[in-house]
């Protein structure tokens, strides 16, 4: 083969192994879900499995909960401002919200919690933020949460923080939430 | 390592056949000339990227804000990053490679001529859009050189500008590589064997290897973030299901081999520098090989370790601290080579060896910080402090830098013709050498006492190491233009220089060439026993 066609060949072998690689960056989209997923890390939008335990009445923890909206039009407020409950103790909490546009929105919340550590103790069976909410103009929908504090929460954290953000989610237009690939 | 030669020099002439002025360089496909233009263009964005880090340094010189506004202060810190990472330092090795590669196996040219000057004309466009973002409303991105969403997918359209320039850098290193990779495989003279190339020429090969892996991912990362500013995707974005934390994966998965794409080629350069002013051949050159292969394999497990504090399992946490410790064994066989080199050797301390032996004592510091930062409980206590910055600070500039200086010393009569000026190539060494120490070894007394980096202002206790470091910064400054002195004089009037400039020397480009490198070299090409 002479020098010439000897490099080309070369540099095709090589072009690929570039091109494959920017296209494994974006496999590891998927990987990093799939990761995710099977070892239980980042579910935060997902219905956690029911706990099968105790209540353990001598303890009581505080639950703030907390409504925000970001880039919509929306009011967004749970119906009360905290609820005391037992570890172990199945709990339902209401939020309400209102589309204050004139146009059909579709949003996505987003929890979080604080203490950032109490994320991993608090289990949520039912929520409206496991699916988008598309609301029409005016429409007002009452969303109920049901959750349990694990008694296994460390024993110092006495008031856990349940925020929620609403995020618009591509105009009137919604796309699949949960799947970043394509949403 | 020596490679036995048994024919004489070709008597090349300068018999070159090119336009002259702005057109020679604009459709040179030359590799010389590709070389100079990537050496000085690197240059250049050094010297941009400086002003860069003084501004930061002036900022920081007292407690307050004085100098500019917190949102500028960002934009620098982020602009400086990529500025010297993708436009100072990388191009500065792919200029020693077009120049070097060629002349040290025997071959005429690159593989691909017309490839490497579009790979080199490719990046002015690119600095000009990261320089020219600064002046876009909304001004340059600021979200740090990592590029770290929320942040970058929130801001104006400097980041736009910057995400593009990651693309074109990117699609030049790629280019860059492929040429290397092809030539280094394909073109070495007969008899040069794979276990015969000098040692520059190995790290090459490896490092082109590293490119072609991490920068197409770098390139997809910042694509995803693109199309989460402008087309309704959600890789990053938390409102659709996204996630931050997967960019700092994708971003780490091609940041610790950049890390290695920095240093190999710095280690290639010293491998040359120091056998050849210890006047024998490199110590355990095929253990070197292995070394070098070893750390650019390792470097792709364990990319994590930059994310201790991202809330990861232990476990992971464990796996990315012991691969992450792992590096240290080939990395401590290069540097134990290099000094196994100079045991016992005829020394002498000419500008390139200081240079060598700074990077010597000042990376082997900064690998140290690397291992300290690589344990997980220190790590979450020193994220994101100015121990971190003290410590790449060290293995970039008092590593590659240095070994870029110990390089263009060193081959600057083979492409000049000329001498350099002793005298003042061992003051800015030792200019250098001090002012670098003063700005950055406090930097790690900052760190452990808990000052966070990228913060224009600072609390009280910490004024008096920054001004010493504030001090030494502009020192550094100051003495990189007494190194654009000494390279332009050398150019304009420095004494004839010898074929074989240094008397330890023994690879290709001494031994068969004449100085200054004929425009047209090994045209036939030597033979090698």
């Amino acid at each position: 083969m002479s020098q010439r066609s000897h490099n080309r060949s070369t540099l095709t072998r090589l072009a690929i192994f570039a091109v494959a690689m920017f296209g494994f960056g974006f496999a590891l989209v998927p990987f990093y879900r799939a990761i995710c997923e099977v070892t239980g890390l980042n579910n935060f939008i997902k219905p956690d499995a029911p706990l099968n335990t105790q209540v353990d009445t001598s303890r009581w923890i505080t639950v703030e909960l907390d409504a925000n909206t970001r880039g919509l039009p929306w009011s967004f407020a749970p119906r009360q401002r905290s609820v005391r409950v037992h570890p172990g103790q199945l709990v339902q909490v209401v939020y309400e919200v209102r589309n204050d546009s004139a146009s059909p929105i579709a949003g996505q919340a987003i929890p979080s919690y604080g203490p950032r550590i109490a994320a991993g103790y608090f289990r949520k069976m039912e929520c409206f933020c496991f699916q988008k909410q598309e609301l029409a103009p005016g429409e007002v929908r009452q969303m109920p949460v049901v959750f349990v504090v694990d008694p296994e929460l460390p024993k110092d954290v006495a008031t856990v923080t349940l925020s929620y953000t609403f995020f618009e989610l591509n105009g009137a237009t919604p796309k699949p939430a949960g799947n970043g690939v394509s949403g | 390592m020596s490679t036995a030669v048994h024919d004489h020099p070709h008597g090349h002439d300068d018999h070159a056949h090119h336009p002259s002025g702005l057109a020679r360089y604009l459709t040179t496909t030359n590799h010389k000339d590709i070389g100079t233009m990537y050496l000085w263009f690197s240059f250049a964005m050094f010297l941009t990227g400086g002003v860069m880090a003084l501004v930061i340094r002036a900022e920081l010189f007292q407690p307050g804000l004085q100098v500019v506004n917190p949102d500028f202060f960002n934009q620098m810190t982020t602009l400086h990053g990529l500025i010297m990472v993708f436009g100072a330092i990388m191009p500065a090795f792919v200029g020693f490679a077009n120049w070097q590669i060629p002349m040290m196996i025997g071959a005429p040219d690159m593989a691909f001529p017309r490839l490497n000057n579009w790979s080199f004309w490719l990046l002015p466009p690119a600095a000009l859009l990261l320089v020219t973002s600064l002046f876009v409303p909304g001004g340059a991105a600021a979200a740090g050189w990592t590029l770290y969403p929320p942040l970058t997918v929130q801001m104006g359209m400097g980041m736009d500008l910057a995400i593009f320039a990651v693309h074109i850098l990117g699609m030049s290193s790629i280019l860059g590589s492929i040429n290397i990779i092809t030539t280094l495989l394909n073109m070495r003279a007969p008899g040069m064997t794979l276990m015969k190339m000098p040692l520059f020429c190995w790290t090459w090969l490896i490092t082109a290897y590293l490119l072609l892996a991490a920068m197409p991912v770098l390139a997809g990362a910042v694509t995803m973030i693109l199309t989460d500013r402008h087309f309704g995707t959600h890789f990053f974005n938390p409102a659709g299901g996204g996630d931050p934390v997967l960019f700092q994966h994708i971003f780490w998965f091609f940041g610790h081999p950049e890390v290695y794409i920095i240093a190999i080629p710095a280690f290639g350069v010293i491998s040359q520098v120091i056998p050849a002013f210890s006047r024998k051949p490199l110590f355990g050159y095929t253990s070197m090989v292995y070394a070098t292969a070893s750390i650019a394999i390792l470097s792709f497990i364990v990319w994590a370790h930059h994310m201790y504090t991202t809330g990861m399992p232990v476990q992971a946490q464990l796996f990315f601290m012991y691969a992450t410790s792992l590096i240290a064994v080939p990395t401590g066989v290069k540097v134990f080579n290099w000094v196994a080199t100079m045991w016992k050797g005829s020394l002498s301390f000419e500008t390139p060896m200081l240079f060598a032996i700074g990077f010597l004592f000042l990376f082997t510091i900064g690998g140290f910080t690397g291992l300290v930062l690589a344990i997980v409980p220190i790590d979450i206590q020193l994220h994101d402090t100015y121990y971190v910055v003290a410590h790449f600070h060290y293995v970039m500039v008092a590593g590659a830098l240095f070994a870029a200086f110990a390089g263009v010393y060193f081959w600057i009569p083979k492409w000049t013709g000329r001498m350099y000026d002793e005298t003042l190539g061992k003051w800015h060494f030792w200019l250098s050498f001090i002012f670098f120490n003063m700005a950055f070894f406090v930097q790690h007394f900052l760190g452990l006492a808990g000052m966070p980096r990228r913060i224009p202002d600072y609390a009280l206790q910490f004024a008096d190491f920054n001004m010493v470091s504030s001090i030494g910064a502009f020192g550094f400054g100051l003495a990189q233009l007494l190194f654009l002195y000494v390279v332009v004089k050398c150019i304009r009037s420095g004494e004839q220089a010898p074929a074989k400039a240094w008397e330890g020397a023994d690879t290709l480009e001494w031994t068969h060439l004449p100085s200054p490198a004929p425009y047209h070299s090994f045209e036939t090409p030597p033979m090698v026993k």
